[in-house]
């Protein structure tokens, strides 16, 4: 590698893996976003992850990959228990649904030791020097693999379920599309991909706090699928590659910093409610003729 | 205990209930869930804390200037976050995520303007009387919170009532293009709602931020999540309903508290509002809705 890229390289490192968790994230969002539903819940299954591998790994000393699993599976179950009753209402309900959740596992996680009476979580202090295992290559080898499983989804029976549902799930349903079904299996994807990335996380950070996956937290994973946006896998990745290394063009924004999120959001949703990765749009713009656009937009009626 | 227990749950629902009546007003007649509420809130108590310690006005006009300001805010966030969705006719979900959005964008603006520190109303702004009867106390604070929060409900509920831009805004919950077609000017009514929804808000922080005697620009985020809970409970849209549920949460959590456990104070509007979601997801006076396509 030439001294200029290596360089590069050591500065950017921490932030490209960042982006790469975040793109885990944008996707965890993605996938249910896809079926037409907004979840806030990413951000609380990314800390049940993130907990619980944490746990095992500082108290069984298990390898990662095992940490890793046992994560994902943890948050899959809970999305499981919350997703059943919640995804037979309509989406305003999940969308509120999600929310609290979060904030029952923030509070749980904030208040386990004390109700408990010895040292579980931590408390506010989180966990801390959690042995730093995850290598760039497992976010790589992570995120290629979901990209494996989106295209496989894509080109599926299920992916097309997905499709129909986000565009009428009344007609879906009436086609003969279990919808309630589809939409539990999108969440509880969501789930294992969130707590996934929530473990890997953990092993890249040394620690995990409860004040980390707030509902801030789940706005920021949010915003990337928004602004990448919700029809293609890629959207999320671009959209969490371009919200992660932005702020560091913007320190000079100070303290107003976090506006950046609330800006893109509301510029995203009126004025690009496809998002950043839109085939249509881009073919539009490159005034390439092109066969007619295969996916509808978002027009969710609940 | 029961009894001072029951005063704190008053007037402590009163501001819950005050909260959750413009958040569900909102939800009831354009079918948006307004997550923006909470940071309408925040900055309804810095404008009353601003006409108190740089125009040094009284607490009454004060709390005026408040809903005022947090109405006209309210109106400026139709314009940018909601109105461009609606005329596009899109789904739900956008209005969602937009007025998350507006919420980020108006708690890092107040962050930026005011810091991040708490502020609070200077003390001799205050009535700090305090009335102790038998085994009760109660200040001059809580009780002019209780009577103004009250106050503000009934002079919403007869507005619905009586007023002819209530009505209408009634006819528009029940159907915007019916209203419509029978005259009655949609837009302006949206506007009302606005209005009167956030200068409720706008009310309840000024309340809370005198009560608790605490504001900062992260003040919203917990009352807007208690706030959901308040309308699932009530049943989304529903304005009686939202009062009811405003006090029986604030008597769960203040008799939570003293009874069970304070670490989870913050989770018990949660345990509510999924229990709720669980069993009787169109609230406690709600009637279930059929939706169709």
């Amino acid at each position: 590698m030439p001294p200029f890229l290596n360089d590069l390289w050591l500065v950017y490192r921490s932030v490209f893996e960042f982006a790469l968790i975040g793109s885990a994230l944008g996707l965890s969002m993605y996938v249910v976003l896809r079926t037409g539903l907004l979840s806030l819940a990413s951000a609380g299954f990314m800390a049940i992850g993130a907990y619980v591998g944490a746990l095992l790994t500082i108290h069984l000393h298990v390898p990662l990959l095992v940490s890793v699993l046992a994560g994902a599976l943890a948050a899959g179950g809970i999305g499981l228990l919350l997703g059943l009753p919640v995804l037979r209402l309509s989406g305003v309900y999940l969308a509120i649904a999600t929310i609290g959740f979060g904030e029952v596992v923030r509070v749980f996680m904030l208040n386990i030791d004390s109700v408990a009476g010895r040292t579980i979580t931590g408390g506010a202090l989180g966990l801390n020097n959690i042995p730093r295992k995850t290598e760039t290559w497992h976010l790589v080898l992570f995120v290629a693999v979901l990209i494996y499983l989106f295209i496989r989804i894509d080109r599926s029976r299920t992916g097309r379920a997905f499709d129909a549902i986000r565009q009428d799930h009344h007609v879906a349903a009436s086609m003969g599309i279990d919808v309630v079904r589809y939409r539990n299996l999108a969440f509880l994807l969501s789930a294992l991909i969130a707590g996934a990335a929530g473990v890997f996380s953990a092993h890249l950070t040394y620690f995990v706090s409860p004040n980390e996956y707030g509902f801030n937290g789940a706005v920021r994973i949010l915003t990337f699928a928004i602004l990448g946006g919700y029809l293609t896998w890629l959207g999320p990745i671009v959209g969490a590659f371009l919200l992660t290394f932005l702020p560091e063009l913007l320190r000079f924004l100070g303290p107003y910093r976090p506006i950046v999120n609330g800006v893109v959001l509301i510029l995203a949703i009126i004025y690009l409610p496809r998002g950043l990765v839109d085939p249509r749009f881009w073919r539009k713009t490159l005034r390439r003729r092109s066969p007619p656009p295969p996916a509808a937009p978002l027009e969710t009626s609940g | 205990m029961f009894l001072q227990q029951l005063v704190n749950a008053l007037w402590l629902g009163s501001v819950y209930a005050l909260f959750a009546l413009g958040y569900t007003l909102v939800f009831g007649v354009l079918d948006i869930l307004n997550l923006a509420h909470g940071a309408v809130f925040m900055w309804g108590a810095f404008f009353g804390l601003m006409a108190v310690t740089r125009l040094d006005m009284p607490i009454w006009a004060a709390l005026l200037v408040a809903m005022l300001g947090s109405g006209v805010l309210g109106i400026v966030l139709d314009r940018v976050a909601f109105r461009p969705l609606r005329k596009r006719n899109a789904p739900q979900l956008a209005a969602i995520i937009s007025s998350i959005g507006a919420s980020t964008i108006l708690v890092s603006l107040a962050q930026g303007a005011f810091g991040a520190q708490v502020s609070r109303f200077p003390l001799d702004a205050l009535p700090s009387q305090v009335f102790i009867t038998g085994p009760v106390r109660v200040t001059l604070i809580q009780i002019i919170v209780f009577v103004a929060s009250v106050v503000l409900m009934i002079a919403l509920l007869l507005f619905m009532r009586r007023s002819r831009s209530g009505k209408a805004m009634r006819a528009v919950a029940y159907s915007g293009r019916i209203s419509a077609l029978l005259g009655i000017n949609v837009d302006r009514i949206i506007v009302t709602t606005f209005f009167v929804s956030s200068a409720l808000a706008g009310a309840s922080g000024v309340f809370l931020g005198l009560a608790f005697s605490a504001i900062s620009p992260f003040m919203g985020a917990p009352i807007e999540l208690k706030g959901l809970a308040v309308i699932i409970l009530g049943g989304l849209g529903n304005v009686p309903g939202a009062i009811l549920a405003g006090f029986l949460l604030a008597a769960t959590e203040v008799f939570g508290v003293a009874y069970v456990s304070s670490d989870f104070r913050d989770a018990i509007a949660f345990t509510v509002l999924i229990l709720v979601l669980l069993f009787r997801p169109s609230g406690i006076l709600g009637t279930a809705v059929e939706r169709r396509a």
